[in-house]
């Protein structure tokens, strides 16, 4: 435990596995990362189109989210072009979800008398998914450690029930609870006998100094504008084609091509808006179609649910 | 005569909706009771991030019994009505009374336990509570219908003396029971009454009394920092959100790398205040120094040790980065970065910010090289206005918009640019409302003159003005910012000439009659005072330039009126028309002012009031006046107008208008001796011609100084 003297901190895997071990306990399902390139671990299916609807979802994942304009060659302590997040979905948002978490805080060796947690007002807002929710942003001793939030649309649709999601941000935790100042330096996992400990520079940082590389100066505009374009066509094909699922995917890369088209800095400002207006359309469009083709089971099962 | 506890207990609150939501409370609580005979009398209300909490004083057990009278239809009246009546009171005809043939119902209503008022009114107060923001939650968000609230609501706690008010809302059933705080006390606590409530939570670590705990956060932050012998940079904003953010605030004082004090002392602020609302503090020399406050939220084990490492370390991120957007910034100069402003759109229709800064540069030079900023440069002029913006577009006015200007005069002066144009491009946003600095620096007064003023015609001209509330492009700010620049500067700037200069748009867009006139314009502005200009205004009032006058008046009556200058006076004033320079127009309704404080102003102007009122009457004058005046009285006035005219217009013309007044003073004793000594009215055509005539050129002559019918009293 971080603040026991007699314990080292938990790795930056065991800090993952302790919070899939405490969330599996709390009836959520372990997935697994998306195989897509996402921003944030909300673009995870199991999170957009699953908080739709009024099935219980209850899961947990960790999800490599890529912020293409975060990248810093390597060279910031701080910030990463690709990180990983932890998110957690509850739905609908149980009444103690403050209370589980703050517990998955202590697991991971947070003691809240020594340190100060506090729930400061955060307002979460996805333009490219059509979502909003209320919330907090969770401090820890002045950093922000998590987004908690209580979602209330997604794609445009209101959210009934209410689906909880707290995502936490994994190197920043681990930072705190190793206390280290550069993110480069994170234990990723302990040695075990004869093999070493290895660091999250080791795993991380060359992937940093070329994606940085690739994402600022290196990718095709003109392949990615076409990407764009061809995603675009294909989300609109597959919601005719009633696959949601297969349609909400193009969203994704859509939204993707859009992030690296902007680290490139080939979209204007007055652009910049117009991109945003259609990768929500297509986040959109397939969580109507995902409505859609589940409303009719839904409501057979939940007799009284109305959209 | 009994207390009453309400607590509704939720997840956090957001710390800037509190002092809304205890006035909510309370304004909803007195309607409740109000609208059931009830008056709440003293009402305590307290707020903190987990809950918000009432105590009624003194509130009786039960309301008064009512008895209602009403009025019902006539005996004689249809049978329906009669019907009609008895379905709407409930009652039979036999318990009517019939009182002078008009049928009436007595209904009793007995006194009901105050109890039951207020489990009631306990569901009523949350359903109708009008959030910022509210949001549904759990289970029952699967209806539409679901309970609202800021974030989830948790706990009800109500206690009418030492009884539970029973209610439920959204699947939340009232209780004695509340929680403490999160951390030292997360158990469950039984509260007794109103009575034992704030000391019960205070042993459970709440302070509930927000106003306490802003005295912590107030003095405490003040503490810390006198105790490592520095000095709290007071910030009552930061007090409320602190105290808003917490149920048992720590003030704590840790420190930062000297080293970042190589960053503007105003970066440092803001980056420690907008992220992380600390504190900062200041060495005894005033300058800011290497430390901040934190407001923990517990007693933490260690002292507080851990809290302040974490939060430094966090603060020398954000300074980190702070550093790095001041260091990349000043990799390109000023002009560098202003190439960018052409990417950047102003308006739709006003172009990019690249072309107003070319406006507003002109028009600085323009200020300046023709003398209406006095000791001016024009290149200087020119240079800050170029310059002016360029900061929009660094990193750093990126991450803090609210050091624009600024940091632009940060990097000028990096780049050794002139101290005078650094100055205006750090204060050429200013004055940005009542109270603050005005710009008297002649190179900044110039461009915080061009920047405004340009706003103002290039919005005009695309008829974008302020309607009611709605104001996006703060227009009435920028309005007021010129006239605060001009009054305190004694700056004569005709306001109609550097809109010709800077926009020609203004002149040619509007209308095709002005168009004919553009040419006429400047020449006719140039002689204002003659019948030329009085021509050309009458149609100039048709577009926007006078529209923008009109404006800027209203502006300078809004100005005005805290430094206690009549309303009617400066409507007295503009009502003479073709004033535009507003320095000119103040001093003439400054003299007047003082002049209608004497007892020679209120004579003179109730005697201009009797003479207005009988030309009005009078109508057409008919008959030939008589050639010489009839009487001494009709004389002495009209040797007193012949003296007094010439000095008065002579007075205005040289700008002496206490002169011109006190030539209009010199009215006052033979007007009185005329209304006293004669009549206008007289029966002799020639004789009533002849003093309607006197009257008609009294009011003109008054009227050369102000329009004394626009003067109230």
């Amino acid at each position: 435990m971080a603040d026991g003297a007699d314990k080292t901190p938990l790795s930056f895997q065991d800090m993952i596995l302790t919070l899939h071990a405490y969330w599996a306990a709390r009836g959520c399902a372990i997935l697994q990362p998306y195989d897509m390139r996402v921003g944030a671990g909300t673009f995870h299916p199991s999170t957009t189109l699953r908080s739709l609807g009024p099935e219980p979802w209850n899961v947990a994942y960790v999800q490599p989210s890529r912020r293409p304009t975060d990248g810093r060659y390597g060279e910031n302590p701080n910030r990463l072009q690709h990180y990983y997040q932890y998110q957690v979905i509850m739905k609908p948002s149980p009444a103690d979800l403050q209370e589980q978490y703050l517990g998955s805080l202590a697991a991971i060796g947070i003691d809240p008398l020594l340190h100060d947690i506090r729930f400061v007002e955060d307002d979460w807002e996805s333009p490219t998914l059509g979502a909003w929710g209320l919330g907090w942003e969770v401090w820890c001793d002045g950093m922000e450690v998590t987004q908690f939030t209580y979602f209330q649309q997604m794609g445009g649709f209101d959210c009934k029930p209410v689906a909880g999601e707290l995502t936490y941000g994994l190197e920043r935790l681990a930072m705190y609870i190793q206390n280290v100042d550069n993110v480069y330096d994170l234990r990723f996992s302990d040695a075990v006998g004869d093999v070493a400990a290895v660091s999250y520079g080791d795993v991380f940082l060359e992937n940093e100094k070329q994606f940085s590389k690739w994402n600022f100066e290196v990718a095709d505009t003109d392949t990615l504008f076409a990407s764009f374009k061809a995603a675009e066509a294909e989300c609109q094909r597959a919601i005719e084609a009633n696959v949601p699922l297969a349609a909400y995917d193009q969203a994704i890369e859509a939204s993707h091509l859009f992030n690296l088209l902007q680290a490139r800095g080939v979209i204007s400002v007055q652009e910049r808006a117009n991109y945003m207006a259609r990768v929500r359309d297509l986040a959109k469009g397939s969580c109507k179609a995902w409505i859609d083709s589940q409303s009719e089971r839904w409501t057979a099962k939940f007799p009284g649910w109305t959209l | 005569m009994t207390d009453f506890l309400l607590e509704l207990r939720s997840e956090e609150i957001p710390a800037r909706m509190q002092a809304g939501a205890r006035a909510e409370l309370e304004k909803l609580f007195r309607a409740q009771l109000s609208a059931a005979g009830l008056e709440a009398g003293e009402l305590t209300i307290w707020s903190t991030p987990r809950r918000l909490a009432l105590i009624a004083k003194g509130l009786p057990e039960a309301t008064a019994a009512v008895s209602e009278e009403l009025k019902g239809p006539r005996s004689s009246a249809p049978p329906q009505a009669l019907e009609g009546f008895l379905r709407k009171t409930g009652l039979r005809q036999d318990q009517l009374e019939d009182r002078d043939g008009v049928y009436f119902a007595v209904i009793d209503k007995p006194g009901r336990a105050t109890a039951e008022v207020l489990a009631e009114a306990i569901p009523a107060i949350v359903r109708a509570f009008a959030w910022p923001k509210s949001m549904r939650w759990g289970k029952e968000s699967a209806s539409s219908e679901s309970l609202r609230w800021v974030r989830p609501l948790s706990g009800i706690v109500a206690i009418f003396g030492e009884e539970l008010v029973p209610c439920e809302i959204g699947g939340i059933a009232s209780g004695f029971a509340t929680r403490g705080h999160r951390f030292h006390c997360p158990g469950e606590i039984t509260i007794g009454s109103a009575s034992d409530y704030a000391e019960k939570l205070r042993t459970c670590h709440v302070i509930v009394d927000h106003e306490e705990r802003q005295a912590i956060v107030r003095d405490g932050a003040a503490k810390a920092a006198a105790d490592a012998g520095l000095t709290l940079v007071e910030d009552e904003g930061l007090v409320i959100e602190n105290a808003g953010l917490t149920e048992w605030p720590v003030p704590l004082l840790g420190r930062f790398d000297e080293a970042f004090l190589e960053v503007p002392p105003e970066v440092i602020q803001l980056t420690a205040r907008v992220n992380q609302k600390y504190f900062v503090v200041q060495s005894s020399n005033g300058k800011l120094a290497n430390g901040f406050v934190c407001t923990a939220n517990i007693d933490a084990k260690d002292g507080g040790a851990k809290i302040v490492a974490g939060n430094r370390k966090v603060l020398a991120a954000r300074l980190s980065d702070a550093r790095f957007f001041w260091e990349q910034d000043q990799k390109k100069t000023l002009a560098q970065h202003a190439e960018k402003l052409a990417n950047i759109t102003f308006h739709e229709k006003l172009g990019t910010v690249a072309d107003k800064v070319e406006r507003v540069a002109k028009l600085a030079e323009w200020l300046a090289s023709e003398g209406i900023v006095p000791n001016c440069d024009p290149a200087l002029a020119r240079q800050g206005g170029e310059l002016a913006k360029a900061d929009l577009v660094t990193e750093m006015v990126g991450e803090f918009p609210e050091l624009q200007g600024l940091m632009g005069g940060y990097y000028a002066r990096a780049e050794g640019l002139p101290d005078a144009v650094a100055d205006a491009i750090r204060d050429h946003y200013k004055p940005v409302g009542q109270g603050d600095d005005v710009p008297t620096a002649p190179v900044t007064v110039a461009v915080a003159l061009a920047d405004k003023l340009d706003t103002l015609f290039e919005f005009y001209a695309i008829n974008e003005k302020p309607t009611g509330s709605k104001d996006p492009f703060a227009l009435r700010r920028a309005a007021l910012g010129v006239l605060q620049i001009l009054t305190t500067n004694g700056l004569r700037l005709p306001l109609l000439d550097p809109m010709t200069v800077v926009s020609r748009r203004l002149v040619t867009g509007n209308s095709k009659q002005i168009l004919v006139f553009e040419d006429g314009f400047r020449t006719a502005l140039g002689d204002r005072n003659t019948e030329g200009f009085a021509a050309y205004s009458s149609l100039l009032l048709q577009g926007q330039g006078f529209a923008l006058l009109d404006f800027f008046a209203d502006r300078l009556k809004v100005q005005q009126r805290e430094a206690g200058v009549r309303h009617d006076l400066i409507d007295a004033v503009f009502a003479l028309g073709g004033e535009d320079d507003l320095v000119r127009l103040l001093a003439r309704v400054k003299a007047l002012q003082a002049f209608m404080a004497t007892e020679d102003g209120t004579n003179l102007l109730a005697g201009y009031k009797r003479a207005a009122n009988i030309l009005k009457q009078a109508g057409e004058v008919s008959g030939t006046a008589a050639a010489t005046p009839p009487t001494d009285a009709d004389a002495a006035l009209l040797a007193a107008l012949d003296a007094a005219e010439p000095a008065a217009s002579a007075a205005v013309a040289e700008e002496r208008f206490t002169d011109a007044m006190a030539a209009l003073a010199s009215l006052r004793a033979p007007i009185d001796a005329f209304f006293d000594g004669v009549m206008v009215n007289d029966p002799d055509e020639a004789v009533r011609a002849w003093r309607l005539g006197l009257l008609s050129r009294l009011t003109g002559a008054v009227h050369g100084v102000a329009d004394f019918s626009k003067i109230e009293g």
